[in-house]
């Protein structure tokens, strides 16, 4: 038997028992991250094969929203601060071997991008919009001259930004849950799967519905084959990330992440969209709404769970 | 050059003065340390072992918590001292998540906080307040470089374990065995 008992009272409430540094903020920037990534992904995508038309809601009334989601997510991060009046200090510098320093200048660059792409099709999506000053006007003409690159650039920087919100977690070796790099894919996949459930909640159009129903569950088989193999690393490594495990295959969060992430979040989902790809009648909100709760409570199960692992010694 | 610290869990007795003395030394909030003492147990009864090991910061050559600052406040300081700049610190916790010793705090003003092997009395050739203050003497400081130096007497001449070096981060705190 070994116990360890700290003398001394390392009395610090963020620390001991466990650590206990990030709260709600920091998932839920990664879940808002995630979608903002997803949705931006699928617009330009759609855009750039030149299907704007036929998926409406993805390419324009979806991407609305991102500007809201991305602004409500760096707030997030913002409480989470608490050096607050520092925090322009992170775009003093580039630090390549940080994962915070990649994600703050990605933000930098796809913070605008989204606002570029909400105000070049506001127009379309709310008819009576008008632009009150001629500069903003001209700064439209000036950007649509631009939209291919915009939408290239949106592809690839919402990539980073979708990996990049796994690999904040991933890089840290201190947190055996976090540390796999599974966790990179798995929250791009998971932010896309938010995504399209988003654009299957704003469209319209039954054929667009179908499309996005059909990549969801592409994307939903992903991440469970994602994370079973995350679960089959973790149990193949050492005994502090068998431990991780261990928190969900019979410790504390068991329950809460195979009953709200896998079941309800994944499969129930999953079943649901492939029952109304073949013909049966389904609200379509009810898959979309499940899969954007998965992924909220996945962000936050493996943000609260990851910080109850650590080594022992 | 290259500062550590040594630490004779043998002739530690565990009355945590170090851990006064850094907090006197270094206007540690209450409620914060940032050494403190552990205690481990180990065996069945009867044949028990017992170890004491005062631990602080473990000033290590492969930090996590530098690589994963996003603004430079933390640093390696002359000799590996890892060191927070406090008014480039914006407080995110990156460190303090990426620590395996759970070294690291978050000071109430905002920034984080941790031990700085006492660099503003080592550069006036003192030492730090946890190694002044031991009333067993069971604490080397020095630099690794200088072979003359405390601590690479003591690290030459005694078995000597550093904790998790698993994890990778080179730790420059050694418990004397």
């Amino acid at each position: 038997m070994r116990e360890e008992i700290i003398v001394s009272g390392r009395m610090n409430p963020n620390i001991d028992p466990y650590l206990n540094i990030w709260h709600w903020q920091i998932p839920l920037y990664l879940f808002l991250g995630g979608l903002a990534a997803g949705i931006l992904f699928f617009a330009a995508l759609f855009y750039l094969r030149g299907k704007e038309n036929e998926y409406r809601a993805a390419v324009k009334i979806a991407p609305m929203i991102v500007p809201v989601l991305l602004i409500l997510g760096l707030f997030a991060l913002f409480l989470d601060l608490k050096h607050k009046a520092h925090f322009w200090q992170l775009y003093t510098v580039i630090r390549l071997q940080s994962p915070m320093s990649w994600g703050a200048w990605t933000l930098m660059i796809i913070t605008p991008l989204s606002f570029i792409w909400a105000a070049l099709h506001i127009k379309e999506v709310f008819p009576k919009w008008e632009w009150k000053y001629q500069w903003l006007k001209d700064l439209e003409t000036f950007f649509q001259k631009y939209k291919k690159l915009i939408a290239w650039l949106m592809a690839i920087y919402s990539v980073i930004l979708g990996v990049y919100t796994g690999i904040l977690f991933s890089a840290f070796n201190a947190r055996p849950l976090w540390n796999t790099s599974i966790l990179g894919p798995l929250f791009l996949v998971s932010g896309l799967s938010t995504g399209a459930a988003t654009a299957i909640l704003f469209s319209k159009n039954h054929e667009e519905r179908k499309t996005f129903a059909r990549i969801d569950l592409l994307l939903i088989a992903i991440e469970l084959f994602l994370i079973v193999h995350m679960f089959m690393g973790f149990l193949a490594s050492t005994q502090v990330q068998i431990d991780a495990a261990n928190l969900f295959l019979g410790g504390p969060y068991t329950a809460p992440f195979w009953m709200l992430v896998v079941a309800m979040g994944l499969i129930l989902p999953a079943i649901l969209e492939a029952l109304e790809l073949i013909k049966f009648k389904i609200p379509v909100y009810i898959p979309a709404i499940l899969v954007l709760f998965g992924g909220i409570m996945m962000r936050f199960i493996l943000a609260y769970a990851g910080q109850m692992s650590r080594w022992l010694y | 050059m290259r500062y550590a610290m040594a630490v004779d869990t043998k002739k530690c007795v565990g009355c945590c003065d170090c851990v006064v003395a850094c907090q006197t030394e270094n206007y540690v909030p209450i409620g914060f340390c940032r050494d403190w003492v552990v205690e481990v147990t180990d065996g069945t009864y009867p044949t028990l072992e017992l170890e004491l090991r005062s631990e602080r910061c473990n000033h290590c050559a492969n930090s996590p918590c530098v690589r994963c600052c996003p603004t430079g406040a933390s640093h390696y300081e002359k000799g590996g001292i890892v060191v927070v700049t406090h008014n480039k610190c914006i407080g995110c916790g990156a460190c303090i998540t990426s620590c395996p010793y759970d070294a690291r705090y978050s000071h109430p003003d905002g920034y984080v906080d941790k031990c700085t092997f006492c660099l503003h009395r080592v550069e006036k050739g003192l030492k730090p307040a946890c190694v002044a203050a031991c009333p067993t003497k069971c604490m080397y400081f020095g630099d690794l470089d200088d072979s003359k130096s405390p601590v690479s007497v003591v690290l030459k001449n005694r078995k000597y374990k550093t904790l998790i070096p698993e994890a990778g981060t080179k730790p420059q705190l050694y418990f004397l065995i």
